[in-house]
């Protein structure tokens, strides 16, 4: 009966890069108890770390007295997790694209799209500092 | 074969440099910074090097990461040389067919295939 509640947890990380690891890893764990599958864990793994550094530091830029909040819900079916930083926001609309001509070899720049590659709903809050970000569970592959 | 902070192997095998990435995980800026200096150390030290990059431990990275071999990329390019990537899990292959940095890379199998890839010297 427990394992079929919904896990809900509130956390707010410092403005650190490597801040985001224990609150990581009991999102991973949380997944893994309601039997996610590893491409879903590590799908979300991939946009959680994504997430977090943007809004550290395009959002926060790095400031250590900004924090940013991580709201997640864990059910049987599905993932929800939004992510607030404390900076100005901005218009992902805006991001270039990074498979496209140059882009393509600049260094950064594809955080979102691994974002949007690897959840199955993204969207920006209308200030463009709160993502809300939803991956629903994967069947598992028959075995044999 | 030298270890050099855990993070890379180097070994060198016939006229290839085969770099291994010794970490399973690469996410955090500390580490991409830090293989960063120990890959471009042993660039720097070798023009028109035949660099294979094999990823064999490695199962998580971040965009970081890529932007990480952009970087080595074109520093081995400037300097002549050849890269090639190789050993890459299919998780990992995945967030470069997304990103279609495999338009970019010299994807291998193995190192023995990305070794044999390289033109030969003149």
């Amino acid at each position: 009966m427990a394992a079929e509640m919904p896990v809900r947890c509130s956390v707010i990380v410092e403005s650190r890069p490597s801040a985001l690891g224990p609150s990581c890893r009991e999102i991973l764990a949380a997944l893994e108890a309601k039997g996610f599958t590893p491409d879903d864990i590590f799908a979300v793994h991939l946009a959680l770390e994504e997430a977090f550094l943007n809004a550290v530091k395009h959002g926060n830029r790095m400031d250590p007295t900004k924090k940013v909040v991580i709201d997640y819900t864990v059910d049987q079916e599905k993932i929800e997790i939004c992510m607030t930083d404390e900076g100005p926001g901005f218009d992902p609309r805006r991001i270039p694209d990074p498979r496209v001509g140059e882009n393509l070899y600049r260094p950064e720049g594809r955080g979102l799209l691994l974002i949007r590659a690897y959840m199955h709903n993204v969207e920006y809050s209308e200030r463009g500092n709160s993502l809300r970000m939803v991956r629903c569970k994967s069947q598992p592959v028959p075995k044999g | 074969m030298a270890a050099i902070q855990p993070r890379i192997t180097v070994e060198y095998r016939n006229e290839a440099t085969i770099i291994a990435f010794t970490d399973e995980r690469i996410l955090e800026d500390t580490d991409v910074r830090a293989l960063r200096e120990a890959v471009e150390a042993v660039v720097e030290q070798a023009p028109r090097i035949h660099l294979v990059l094999d990823f064999r431990h490695v199962r998580f990275l971040s965009s970081a990461v890529l932007g990480l071999l952009i970087r080595i990329s074109k520093r081995v390019y400037e300097q002549e040389g050849e890269l090639r990537l190789c050993n890459i899990h299919p998780g990992i292959y995945e967030v470069f067919k997304i990103t279609r940095l495999t338009n970019v890379f010299g994807i291998y199998e193995d190192v023995e295939s990305a070794a044999q890839s390289f033109s030969a010297r003149q």
